[in-house]
């Protein structure tokens, strides 16, 4: 047997005792001052176990330090849409804020980053960053719906891809797979940017009745405190604090242990225990144990009720009996939730747990002392006021310089390189983008996630929206998208966000939904670097300037931070999730090209923009200019088209046009319905422009005959530009674009759909 | 109303889809729970798709001791019938109602995709609604789908026609003879990978060609 270290606890009366005894604090990621700070708060110098509470809650990760100041746009520029009586239910400052999806159905949903630990360790980083965001959307009262993902990865060639790609896509298969949750989209790039720093960011969007929505906190002395789920490990101490608030250097081996294992089976056990204590109103309050784990959820369920708390921290089931309190506090440990029970109803809240096999055990009560207190075998360790810890963290107004190269990059704006001119060179083009990574098939990875489960999917990747039908017994469904562009958001971070915002709303109307909601994971560089902070700023700044113009608040979401290696930062990578309601699912519209001879019409203006586009980064490997101008108004008219069109039944199918242009959309949706097409580009705008150029506020349609010219009045109505430009042609086994070049959609298969299974399949 | 019961695991996932698929057929589903040994008088049972009990040591290999088994093993042999379906399949092989066994997929990644099937077998209460040869397209999702039997297996079933669905258009898994799904001696226990439960709305799944199986068994025992 081995010998146990003698552990020696740290409690409040030798705190006080030994004033001046040295901590640890700069180890455990705390400057300075803010040590200071909590000596001054505390009158004495923090017990080592409420030094691991405040270094957590005070991180950059959990205490949004640096971003917060900014943040509070989002709630002054909130659109009237969103005031009482409007489509938020909850707003920012909860796990997810709540929108009113009509006939007394709720949605709530939210997007968080996992992107450090699934460099550290792919497979479980990513798995975690899903059970993370699900175990946020359950605590709000809600039945998970639907997950997607976001995913950002270095060179599409480069060996580490090959590491950290397969191993997040396994894990986000594995976990979201195992909890019977559908995966409706999302999006993958690649860049050398995001070498050493991949981007995955988990969306999960879930339902309820408006009556049943669950908040955090800690409501009534007496009330008890229960921990339930898995038990404590040792696993993920410190992610909060030293993974994801820290910019990599060169030793992400050493931060292994700092990254979370997940247990789907655990979760969905915990889904369903949960779903069945809300639905028998068990709880006052609940809080999932995420980042910064029991230091997370104690004061902040303690910070937003009656005010105080006791807990006995020896009580809580471990899976390592040799854990001390301060990992205890700082564990990441996954597939645990913290309720808020009163006397009466414990028993029945125990028994349903039993019921699931849910471990549960009360760890503490309420109080009204403003105390947050813990003792560990007796000895009290903990005596805190939980707001300080919670919502009085540091905040940073951080400088903030427009970097030195901004001017260099956006006046060298590619005009110069060489352009496609001949029938035969805009074919080759065409076959050279559509086989990109970035632009081709990625049906490698989503036919690795459940999309069927729960039977309420109505569309799901490649559409340009997730839709999933609130449940079997309503027509009512909700439509997702998210969306990102970092070369943009790199020309100019203002317009950048606008941009990915304006293409997630514009996907979401193309099914025929209505965007009510936003939700954002900013994705930046390290904070203490100025020109980041630049970034940072203009793109918050444009993001909810664009949110007001559109009318959608932005209910939550997520800050990540020192996503950079050295000095080298990604770029800045606002990815924007839009949320949009539909009446009636049957009327949503797809993506594929159907009915032999409806008539495809352009919508929008194109503009000759290459900016950051898909075109310049795969046949120049060129990044200057400006990206493309956003619309926000014309996004709205074309929004409204769309939507009216998709409930009148002018339209039979509608695709966005993004990266790539409008070859893109026209392989995609010939493609998809595998059915050929005549195209003819309209007269006057060079035939690259038409097909490469990535104007946004555009969408191509197919309208049937019978309906053309009901669609034209629609749009002439509003003032929307619409040309016809062609013709879906079921005998044509091909793609012709009129005087260019006709391609067989067998050569187009072959092109969009080998890239990834050649460079991933083993 | 003909009564089904569909079986809820810890780690079921398409049981709400099962049951679903049951009532769209007509049939009351009823939900079973894998702690009560009570069948409640149906006359039929569904073993859904998920990870039973997270699939621990081997999938299926937990839930087949689960008190629920033990009545529908039972019940099984006296000629109830039981569609068991992904890892309902599973389930209902490590409890030696049916032979062989379901391993990890040949590619070794999980596969979700609209999958062809032929019905080879319509005798069995859950195939009645097809003509024997019919095509169809359901969903197909499994990490673990591989059907493998020794050889004097696979040629006993073959011979009985014991196999009741075959893949089309490339075998998504690694199972042997591209076999999909199967019956026992009886025919009254069939073991399906793919999943008829998600192909029963127009709206949702891939249509609406898994209905048979609910349809045909509400009208055999209606």
């Amino acid at each position: 047997m081995t010998a146990v270290p003698s552990y020696v606890v740290d409690t409040v009366e030798k705190a006080g005792a030994t004033p001046d005894a040295a901590q640890p604090y700069t180890e455990l990621g705390m400057a300075p001052d803010e040590y200071a700070r909590v000596r001054e708060i505390l009158g004495r110098r923090p017990t080592s176990s409420e030094l691991a509470i405040y270094s957590v809650m005070w991180s950059e990760h959990c205490s949004y330090k640096s971003s917060r100041i900014h943040l509070r746009q989002f709630g002054e520029k909130q659109p009237p849409e969103a005031a009482d009586g409007g489509v938020l239910l909850v707003g920012m400052g909860e796990n997810a804020g709540v929108v009113d999806a009509g006939d007394g159905w709720a949605v709530t949903f939210k997007i968080e980053s996992h992107n450090h630990p699934s460099y550290v360790e792919p497979h479980q980083g990513a798995a975690t960053g899903v059970g993370g965001i699900v175990r946020d959307i359950l605590t709000m009262g809600a039945r998970p719906i639907a997950v997607m993902d976001s995913l950002r990865f270095g060179r599409f060639d480069a060996p580490d891809t090959h590491r950290v790609l397969p191993g997040v896509v396994s894990g986000i298969g594995s976990y979201g797979n195992c909890l019977g949750l559908p995966n409706i989209g999302g999006e993958i790039y690649f860049d050398d940017v995001y070498a050493g720093n991949p981007l995955v960011n988990a969306l999960c969007v879930g339902v309820m009745r408006t009556d049943g929505i669950k908040l955090a906190k800690a409501d009534g002395p007496g009330n008890k405190v229960v921990l339930f789920g898995a038990r404590t490990g040792g696993d993920g101490i410190g992610g909060a604090s030293v993974l994801a608030s820290a910019t990599f250097e060169s030793e992400g081996e050493r931060k292994r242990p700092a990254v979370q294992v997940g247990d789907p089976f655990a979760e969905k056990v915990l889904i369903e225990c949960c779903l069945e204590i809300f639905a028998a109103d068990l709880v006052t309050g609940i809080q999932d144990l995420g980042a910064a784990g029991l230091s997370c959820a104690t004061t902040e369920l303690a910070a937003a009720g009656t005010g105080g708390m006791d807990v006995q921290l020896d009580l809580a089931p471990l899976r390592d009996e040799t854990l001390v309190p301060e990992e205890i506090l700082m564990s990441e440990s996954q597939e645990r939730m913290m309720a808020v029970v009163t006397p009466e109803k414990l028993d029945a809240f125990l028994a349903v747990c039993a019921k699931w096999d849910v471990l549960a055990t009360v760890i503490g009560e309420v109080t009204d002392t403003g105390r947050l207190r813990m003792t560990w075998h007796g000895e009290t360790i903990v005596d805190i006021p939980p707001r300080t810890a919670a919502h009085e963290g540091p905040l940073y107004d951080r400088p903030v310089e427009r970097p030195l190269d901004q001017d260099v990059i956006t006046s060298h704006d590619g005009r110069d390189l060489p352009r496609p001119r001949t029938g035969d060179e805009l074919r080759a083009t065409l076959l050279r983008l559509i086989a990109s990574p970035n632009l081709a098939d990625k049906s490698w990875v989503t036919d690795q996630y459940d999309r069927f489960v729960l039977g309420n999917t109505v569309l799901a990747q490649p559409e340009d929206a997730g839709m999933v039908r609130l449940d079997e017994t309503t027509t009512r469904g909700v439509a997702l998208s998210t969306d990102g562009n970092g070369r943009y958001t790199r020309l100019d971070p203002y317009a950048g966000a606008q941009l990915a915002l304006a293409e997630a709303y514009r996907n979401v109307a193309v099914t025929g939904a209505k965007p009510l909601a936003v939700t954002n994971c900013l994705n930046f560089g390290s904070p203490e670097d100025p020109a980041v902070m630049w970034q940072f700023t203009e793109a918050v700044r444009g993001l909810a300037d664009g949110c007001q113009t559109l009318g959608t608040p932005v209910t939550g979401g997520n800050v990540s931070f020192y996503n950079q290696t050295g000095n080298t930062a990604i770029h800045p990578t606002p990815v924007i999730g839009v949320l949009g309601v539909i009446d009636d699912v049957a009327r949503r519209t797809p993506q594929a090209f159907v009915g032999d001879g409806s008539l495809i019409y352009l919508l929008g203006d194109t503009r000759d923009e290459f900016g950051g586009s898909e075109w310049a980064h795969v046949v120049h490997g060129f990044l200057g200019g400006l990206p493309p101008k956003v619309d926000l108004e014309r996004e709205k008219v074309l929004a409204d088209v769309l939507i009216a069109s998709s409930r009148d039944g002018l339209i039979d199918s509608a695709h966005d046009l993004a990266e790539g242009g409008l070859a893109q959309a026209l392989v995609e949706s010939c493609l998809r319905g595998d059915i050929g097409a005549r195209v003819v580009l309209p007269e006057g705008v060079d035939a690259f422009v038409s097909l490469f150029s990535e104007s946004p506020g555009r969408a191509i349609v197919c309208v049937p005959r019978s309906e053309e010219v009901r669609f034209g009045d629609l749009c002439a109505a509003r003032g929307l530009p619409a040309q016809r430009i062609g013709v879906v042609d079921v005998l044509a086994t091909e793609l012709s674009v009129q005087g260019q070049f006709d391609i067989p959609l067998r050569g187009l298969r072959a092109a969009w759909s080998t890239t990834l299974p050649a460079r991933f399949e083993d | 109303m003909v009564r089904v019961g569909v079986v809820t695991f810890p780690g079921s996932l398409d049981d709400r889809d099962a049951a679903k698929a049951v009532r769209i057929a007509g049939g009351e589903a009823v939900p079973l729970w894998h702690a009560d040994p009570s069948l409640q008088d149906v006359a039929a049972v569904i073993l859904p798709g998920g990870f039973s009990y997270g699939d621990y040591l081997r999938c299926g290999a937990i839930a087949r001791f689960s008190p629920v088994m033990d009545s529908v093993i039972a019940a099984a042999h006296e000629g109830l019938p039981v569609l068991g379906i992904c890892n309902g399949f599973q389930v209902l092989c490590e409890s030696h109602l049916l032979p062989g066994a379901l391993i990890r997929n040949d590619h070794r990644k999980f596969v979700c995709k609209e999958q062809r099937l032929r019905i080879e077998n319509n005798r069995t209460p859950w195939t009645g609604e097809y003509a024997t040869g019919q095509e169809i397209v359901v969903p197909l999702k499994n990490g673990e789908g591989g059907f493998v039997a020794d050889e004097a297996t696979l040629d006993m079933l073959e011979g009985e026609g014991r196999v009741v669905a075959r893949y089309l258009d490339g075998n998504p898994n690694g199972s042997y003879r591209d076999i999909a799904g199967i019956t026992n001696e009886a025919g009254n226990v069939v073991g399906l990978m793919p999943h008829p439960e998600h192909a029963v709305e127009a709206l949702t799944g891939s249509g609406t060609d898994g209905l048979g199986f609910f349809l045909g068994l509400v009208g055999v025992l209606a």
